[in-house]
């Protein structure tokens, strides 16, 4: 499984190592997405400071919903999503792998979406150990409930528009308590954020095991 | 065909009769409350709302789950989980009006961002994924399969969203104006026990009838398909003819296996 | 004679539409056969149910001893499907589309360069991004992809479309010697050069069944056929 996890992984990030979808118009978008929250709150800085965490996070699951669509795009756009099915690779492995390729996107992106809102929004960022845990545990989550809900809709009508439909209350958890993580990382919450982090680890494992056990069926039925 | 029979009329007509006496009871009968005035009459629809939505979306986490475990899987599971969902996303809804009308009302606002409410928005939006996903899958195996999935992940998803909310509504300190309920008694009491009565009557009355107009879908594609296979070789027919006088066989074996599938397609 | 697959009564659904109409059809071990037919007959239906790809809703059906509709998984690795689609990634360049094949099928690394050669592959070629090659190219692609696949039941759709007449017969000569070498090759086909030149048999299709399938009767489904000597092979041979 891991063998196969990797040959996928591997596979999926040349592809990305070439085409540059994720850099060249992923990253930019999202860094639009934030340019864009800020005109909405019309330059008031203490709020932009207050409300950084959560549009942080609004940013990363708007870049996730397309790493996850191009992740699957790939796969279908010439069939090669048969030649998956017909292979001896097990369902599982292609899970992780894929799981494990768009993380790796969206830790790239976070790092620089980060950056952004210090540039933007003038944040402090702080309470380092918190903050990179939570960002690692929700995308390993987001990553996760991505794929499995992508390959879901991979063979169905409407799919662009399914899965954020599907997706985005799914990841209604991960934004808020990420989101609250951050805030108490960076000390703008007096809440123990330790105890968001519990919540995001229940969710990436629920995903990872749900999506691994049940990927096989869910590629297959479409 | 059609969904209704003796038993669902009855169950109609004696769901309407208690929603009836229910609004007679709620709106004249029962007195204003001491503390809450008129508001205290929401307490005749909103509660009883808010517990068949749960109703509904725990019949569709049953649904998935008996069909998902080999040894009671069937396409009666499937029809109830369809069942309870969709009367469920109505009620959901139902129960998001009443609440937003109660706390215009009592509180002032539409919305507060209070655990409750939030989770129950965010129940809905999950029903409407799941529903849409229905709907996009044609195959019913794989519709079946999908969708009882998606279900148990959404209702794992679910408990995580009561602790988040739950944290989320404390954290921030909103004034809970959910006072400790005034004691009701006589009339409001009875008034709001037959409000589940008569609502109760509404939701199952609903989901009978979606149930079975699920399985009638299922009977209407079943019994085309006879037709259908005859049409699909009838497309052939020219070329047939003249590759092949003796189709006859065939048909008579492939007759035979498209009974066959109908038995499948029936109750396994 | 050994059945490599068999169909009896086979009825697929695409929706609630019959794709496969409750069809018969017998493939031999060595043996290249051609499904012959108008749009929308079933050819590609066919292909995908031989794959393990589309269940079956009714009938029968045993390829490489396996029921393609509960053991899907256990066959599919053993099958090579060349769709209307390449299943080709743009983004990598012929090699690794080839490397990444033959490692998903657990190959040894070494049938990377036969394949890409015997397609013709070489120099420069074998390094330019799948995308940016020509669709006859892409074609070619595709089919050393299955080769290093290394299955024992090819199935090939259309797979002469967009290539030059090198390379049709290139093709042709790689279809015999797989055949020779006792896999089986069921390739749908319009074209009249692969019917008269390639075909060990042809069958014709409409309305989702196959015409003249059936060259072993009776055999229940899930015993293997006996060999028939008495049955010439001019006579199981049927090239219109």
């Amino acid at each position: 499984m891991w063998r196969d996890a990797a040959l996928v992984a591997g596979k999926d990030l040349r592809v990305e190592g070439r085409a540059k979808v994720a850099v060249n118009q992923v990253a930019p978008y999202a860094l639009v997405v934030l340019l864009l929250f800020g005109f909405a709150f019309d330059q008031d800085r203490p709020l932009l400071v207050q409300a950084a965490p959560g549009l942080f996070w609004m940013a990363v699951l708007f870049s996730g919903l397309l790493a996850v669509q191009r992740s699957f795009s790939i796969e279908s756009a010439d069939g090669a999503i048969d030649a998956l099915r017909l292979s001896r690779l097990e369902p599982a492995g292609i899970f992780i792998g894929k799981v494990v390729a768009v993380a790796a996107q969206l830790v790239v992106l976070e790092a620089l979406l980060a950056f952004g809102v210090v540039v933007l929004f003038q944040s402090r960022l702080g309470g380092a150990g918190l903050l990179v845990a939570s960002t690692l545990v929700s995308t390993a989550g987001v990553a996760a409930a991505g794929v499995a809900y992508g390959a879901l809709c991979v063979g169905l009508r409407a799919r662009e528009t399914l899965l954020p439909l599907l997706l985005s209350p799914v990841l209604a958890p991960v934004v808020l308590a990420a989101t609250e993580a951050w805030r108490a990382a960076l000390g703008l919450s007096r809440g123990d954020g330790w105890r968001w982090l519990g919540i995001l680890a229940c969710f990436a494992a629920i995903y990872l095991a749900g999506g691994a056990i049940g990927f096989g069926a869910l590629i297959e039925e479409t | 065909m059609s969904s209704s029979s003796s038993l669902t009329r009855a169950l109609g007509i004696s769901a309407l009769a208690a929603v009836a006496v229910n609004a007679w009871w709620g709106l004249s009968l029962s007195p204003p409350d001491k503390v809450q005035g008129q508001l205290v009459r929401i307490l005749y629809v909103h509660p009883a709302v808010a517990t068949m939505c749960y109703a509904g979306f725990g019949l569709c986490a049953l649904g998935s789950i008996c069909w998902l475990w080999p040894r009671t899987r069937s396409p009666r599971w499937d029809r109830l989980a369809v069942a309870g969902a969709e009367v469920g996303a109505v009620f959901c809804a139902a129960t998001l009006i009443t609440g937003s009308i109660w706390g215009k009302a009592a509180w002032g606002v539409w919305w507060t961002w209070d655990a409750r409410l939030t989770l129950t928005a965010i129940l809905f939006a999950l029903s409407l994924g799941y529903l849409a996903l229905r709907r996009a899958v044609d195959n019913p195996h794989s519709r079946a399969l999908m969708s009882s999935a998606v279900a148990l992940l959404m209702a794992l998803t679910v408990v995580l969203d009561h602790y988040a909310t739950a944290w989320f509504a404390t954290l921030h300190q909103h004034t809970t104006l959910f006072k400790p309920s005034p004691s009701i008694h006589g009339w409001q009491l009875v008034t709001m026990c037959w409000s589940f009565v008569a609502l109760g009557l509404v939701f199952a009355w609903m989901v009978v009838h979606r149930y079975r107009l699920e399985a009638l879908e299922e009977r209407y594609e079943s019994e085309g398909y006879l037709v259908a296979i005859e049409a699909r070789r009838a497309e052939g027919q020219p070329v047939s003819a003249a590759a092949r006088p003796e189709t006859g066989r065939v048909l008579v074996g492939s007759a035979a296996s498209a009974e066959r599938a109908e038995a499948l397609v029936e109750d396994k | 004679m050994v059945l490599t697959a068999r169909l009896r009564s086979a009825v697929a659904l695409a929706g609630r539409y019959p794709v496969l109409a409750g069809t018969d059809l017998d493939v031999t071990a060595g043996e290249v056969l051609v499904l012959k037919g108008p749009n929308g007959a079933g050819k590609t239906s066919i292909l995908r149910v031989l794959a393990g790809l589309l269940p079956l809703s009714a009938g029968d059906a045993e390829v490489l001893g396996l029921d393609p509709t509960a053991d899907a998984r256990a066959l599919r690795p053993l099958v090579g499907l060349l769709g209307h689609q390449n299943g080709l990634y743009d983004d990598l360049t012929a090699e690794q589309n080839v490397r990444f094949v033959a490692r998903a099928a657990r190959r040894s690394p070494d049938v990377v360069p036969s394949a890409l050669e015997r397609l013709g592959f070489g120099g420069r070629l074998r390094g330019a991004p799948a995308g940016k090659l020509s669709a006859g190219q892409r074609r070619r692609l595709a089919i050393a992809c299955v080769l290093a696949k290394g299955p024992r039941l090819w199935l090939l759709d259309e797979p002469h479309a967009g290539l030059d007449v090198e390379h049709r017969e290139l093709l042709d000569d790689l279809l015999r010697e797989v055949a020779a070498g006792g896999s089986s090759v069921v390739l749908a086909s319009h074209e009249q050069h692969a019917t008269v030149r390639l075909a060990d048999r042809v069958v014709t299709m409409a309305g989702g069944l196959v015409l003249d399938g059936v060259i072993v009767a009776g055999q229940p489904p899930g015993t293997p056929a006996p060999s028939c000597p008495d049955v010439p092979r001019a006579e199981v041979t049927n090239v219109a």
